[in-house]
């Protein structure tokens, strides 16, 4: 048997509002080349400058990580050629960076284990080559070149892609709980590079190969397990696996080499002489730690515990911030049970979001909607089977809830008074499945009240119709 | 009229003895009958220089003066200059017109200057002697054949020949001090970070420093002001306060300096050089100075440490000419690889590729630690040495270079002979301080530095003590062919 090994590189873009050595914007899908300035287009004689914003928030990133923030980190060159790297290096952190020695709990099938932090340090991101718009040319976009990202490196902690995935997943929460990225992994503010190696249980680390630049969870789990079936079916017959990098090609689901060891680039990293090393102060950290927001632990925790919500939907819900600002919206003016209100969002309006590919961030259904819906159910207006329905018109382009059911004209019935009427009318029409109820035949309620239901056009309150039949049958 | 120093100058047009325009045009002619024998200039910006003249004119008729109102200058090609070519001495930027000015440029602008043009250099300001550029060597006016130093070559040699009344340099190792030793004239590096290096095309960017070429000292004085100070574009530039230096070399009060001469300096000297520099200290003496010797035991090392640290930053720095953006961009490239290879291979001259070679693999994995890191080290005992030498002294001097010019070509064909004519000035580079060579006499009818050294963010002391011996010496009146 063989033991899987992974270890995860993450990309995070920072949301500043300018660049991390430059003032000019980081906006996304400006016109190319309209928001790099000398300094991001690496004209001679310019000079970097240390956007401290940029500084901060990977201070918020290591204190929420539970890391070391060093005292001081120092900017390296990463020197190498590419046409989108315009000054021929990119400014990076190599020996010391800002945040170390950090640690992360993820949760897999409900067990807890820890994930190490080896590091995290702050770089500039490389500009874009685009291959497909001219015919013999190549294009250069530097609009993204000397955006803020953070790196944040793993230990090789992770035993299985669906560990990874988890682990990626919580990054993902935290980065975006803490407001300092959108996390858009289309956009590619959020992507990552994996690590993955195989041994026998207790054996050395085995060679790795790195997979780049996945950016969806989806595919980090598809890659890894690829990398892990390929790796085995090469050790199984005594091949050995070679130390590359490899790239995942998403329509062929499989890995292919980029390039390998010998041909790895020789950064020759350096400290870079045009900036100071960065100073932060015990101080700077305490005023940022009070900054902090609530981090996906801390509001699972209070799901479980004021809400009373199981825990697989607490940890659900808090590891999406956008899931659980709707959760919280649902929550504002209900009378319902808040496992009711988890149940609904969870498996209705994230069901809708799957089948139609959405973010929940962008749907047309308000938290307010969902809140209406679920007192109508915990009123008895209407049935839970109603609300799934109801949801789908509003998702469908419908806006006013009262409008739909009195359209549909589906209002449930629940007065006693009308129900009992409708009940003895059903019983007269059947008196020998009524004896035969009597002599114990007691599946024969089901019959009653399809059968009242039939005539009622399915709009009995069932609950209210099992008491009353209830009641009736007994005085028979 | 002729002007023997910006003092002269700017006294002459606040007293409208002359138009701006009219002294603009007296050096720029000046300029046009000497410069194809000396080479000095690598472009001339005569029309920007006369509108800029008529506008200074016309403030100065609105009794509105700037501080520097009409002063002509000689900007050297490594700053940046709006709209105007920026070639660093290479044919790689040849073609290259920056699109902003250098906070250098921006200050001496804003503070009325006159630019006349941007002046010749060693290639990316690689070089002692002004050879490595590629538009030709520059002459020294004392005597064509030599070389004027480098790799600010262009600019002393402008300032000597009296064809530009003062002009700017850097200097990365010995680059403003050098020439000025050899040209005979004052030339200024002040401390690591006193002046802005944004817009300053970087060559090895922990030891570059912009600096001043004048005639005298006070002239230095008047214009270190205005280039230095925080500039927030330059995160290594200092927000130490900047005096008012002119005044203080003028106030009364007489320090007594204690001046170090360290053994090192002077213990390899030929006799000739010797002679020049002692005289020179009786000449200190006689002032009022106290003279110690002190040690700097590891500045014998400092070029070994110097062509270490200086490439290998290069080696990155110029990383960026990559023929992408601007700059030289092969014809005969088919690929990518080809364009680098190509683009840089015609790009870049000789010692410039030297100097990249030798910076990539001092980086290189396996080899980092054995060069890179112990040039760092070595840079870290000089600076001690510096700051031991400085409990006891106020000020340190030397010779600046240890000889006189040498002819052009040389000492081409063997670079380390080359590298060893920065050997009294790299030091202080490598230690961020503060430096300036004046002219101190002659050797075979040509000029020799005195340096003097500073504490950091000492140029005052430096000044002053140049100024006091600028009133007892006549060296810095003498004019090339007079």
């Amino acid at each position: 048997m063989w033991e899987t090994v992974i270890g995860l590189e993450i990309h995070v873009q920072l949301s500043t509002e300018s660049k991390l050595f430059s003032s000019a914007s980081t906006d996304f899908g400006a016109e190319q080349n309209t928001q790099a300035s000398v300094i991001d287009l690496a004209m001679p004689g310019v000079l970097p400058v240390l956007n401290k914003n940029a500084v901060d928030m990977a201070i918020k990133f290591g204190l929420a990580v539970d890391a070391k923030i060093a005292r001081k980190s120092i900017f390296a060159r990463k020197n190498y050629f590419y046409p989108d790297l315009p000054k021929g290096y990119q400014i990076s952190q190599y020996e010391l960076p800002i945040v170390y020695d950090g640690k992360l709990e993820i949760n897999v099938d409900g067990s807890s284990k820890c994930v190490g932090i080896t590091r995290a340090h702050l770089e500039e991101d490389a500009g874009k080559s685009i291959h497909d718009l001219y015919e013999d040319e190549s294009a250069i976009d530097l609009n993204r070149a000397g955006t803020p990202l953070i790196e944040i490196v793993s230990e090789p902690d992770m035993r299985s892609a669906e560990e990874a995935v988890t682990y990626l997943k919580k990054i993902h929460s935290i980065v975006r709980s803490l407001g300092i990225s959108d996390g858009n992994m289309q956009e590619g503010s959020f992507r990552c590079d994996a690590n993955v190696s195989l041994r026998k249980p207790g054996d050395e680390f085995g060679i790795r190969a790195e997979i780049k630049n996945i950016n969806s969870f989806k595919f980090v789990e598809s890659a890894i397990n690829y990398e892990v079936i390929r790796q085995q079916e090469l050790l199984e017959t005594g091949e050995p696996v070679v130390q590359e990098t490899r790239l995942y090609d998403p329509k062929k689901d499989e890995t292919r080499p980029m390039r390998s060891k010998e041909e790895a680039n020789d950064y020759r990293y350096f400290p870079d002489p045009d900036l100071l090393p960065v100073e932060i102060s015990e101080k700077k950290i305490d005023e940022i730690k009070l900054t902090l927001p609530e981090l996906p632990d801390a509001k699972k925790n209070r799901y479980k515990k004021d809400y009373g919500l199981k825990d697989d939907d607490a940890e659900i819900l808090s590891l999406n911030s956008d899931l659980s600002d709707f959760f919280e919206g649902s929550m504002k003016d209900t009378k319902s049970e808040a496992q009711m209100v988890s149940n609904f969002i969870l498996s209705e309006l994230v069901g809708l979001c799957n089948k139609h590919n959405m973010d929940i961030s962008n749907v047309a259904i308000k938290p307010s909607n969902v809140s209406q819906l679920m007192n109508y159910v915990s009123e008895g207006k209407i049935s839970s089977k109603q609300a799934k329905d109801i949801l789908n018109d509003l998702w469908a382009g419908s806006s006013n809830i009262d409008d739909i059911i009195k359209s549909k004209n589906i209002e449930q019935v629940s007065d006693a008074d009308i129900l009992s009427k409708e009940a003895q009318k059903i019983l007269e029409k059947h008196p020998k499945e009524v004896q035969d109820y009597k002599n114990g035949k007691i599946k024969l309620m089901g019959f009653f009240v399809g059968q009242i239901m039939k005539e009622m056009k399915g709009k009995a309150n069932p609950k209210i119709l099992n008491q009353i039949l209830n009641k009736l049958l007994g005085e028979l | 009229m002729e002007f023997k120093s910006v003092k002269e100058i700017l006294t002459a047009i606040k007293n409208k003895h002359i138009s701006v325009v009219e002294l603009t045009t007296s050096y720029l002619n000046k300029i046009m009958q000497h410069d194809d024998e000396l080479n000095c200039f690598i472009t001339m910006t005569e029309e920007f220089a006369l509108n800029k003249a008529k506008e200074i004119d016309k403030e100065i008729a609105k009794k509105k003066f700037r501080e520097l109102a009409g002063l002509p200058i000689a900007q050297k090609d490594i700053f940046c200059t709006k709209g105007v070519k920026t070639s660093c001495g290479s044919k790689m930027l040849d073609n290259f017109i920056s699109p902003y000015d250098a906070t250098v440029i921006e200050k001496l602008n804003d503070a009325g200057t006159i630019m006349l043009g941007k002046t010749n250099m060693d290639e990316f300001a690689m070089g002692s002697s002004n050879e490595t550029s590629f538009y030709g060597p520059v002459k020294n006016p004392w005597d064509t054949e030599y070389v004027p130093g480098g790799s600010s070559g262009g600019s002393a040699s402008a300032v000597a020949a009296r064809i530009s009344p003062c002009s700017t340099g850097t200097d990365t190792g010995g680059s403003i001090r050098q020439p000025a030793s050899l040209c005979g004239i004052c030339g200024l590096k002040p401390t690591y970070g006193r002046v802005s290096r944004f817009g300053m095309i970087a060559f090895a960017s922990s030891l570059d420093q912009a600096g001043l070429f004048t005639t005298d000292a006070l002239d230095a004085a008047i214009l270190l002001k205005e280039i230095s100070g925080h500039d927030e574009k330059d995160s290594t530039s200092s927000s130490v306060e900047v005096p008012d230096y002119h005044a203080y070399c003028l106030d009364d009060v007489k320090p007594n300096y204690t001046i170090g001469i360290p053994e090192e300096f002077t213990k390899d000297l030929n006799e000739d050089v010797k002679k020049v520099f002692y005289d020179s200290v009786k000449t200190l003496e006689k002032m009022g100075c106290k003279i110690k010797t002190v040690n700097l035991k590891y500045t014998g090392l400092g070029v070994s440490a110097y062509q270490v640290v200086a490439p290998a930053e290069c080696s990155s720095n110029l990383s960026r000419f990559d023929g992408v953006r601007f700059g030289h961009r092969s014809g005969h490239a088919s690929n990518l690889e080809d364009l680098y290879r190509e683009s840089r291979s015609e790009g870049f001259g000789k010692e410039v590729k030297r100097r990249i070679l030798v910076g990539t693999y001092a980086l290189s994995a396996g080899y980092y630690d054995a060069y890179y890191l112990k040039a760092q080290k070595v840079r870290n005992l000089i600076a001690n040495d510096f700051r031991n030498a400085f409990n006891k002294v106020d000020l340190i001097i030397g010779p600046t270079t240890p000889d006189k010019a040498f002819k052009i070509g040389e000492k081409m064909n063997d670079p380390i002979a080359m590298y060893l004519s920065d050997v009294y000035t790299v030091s202080t580079n490598l230690a961020g301080l503060p430096a300036m060579s004046i002219p101190m006499g002659f050797k075979d009818n040509m000029p020799l530095g005195l340096q003097i050294i500073g504490k950091h963010f000492d140029e005052k002391n430096i000044l002053k003590l140049s100024y006091l011996y600028q009133k007892e010496t006549e060296w810095h009146k003498k004019e090339p062919g007079k």
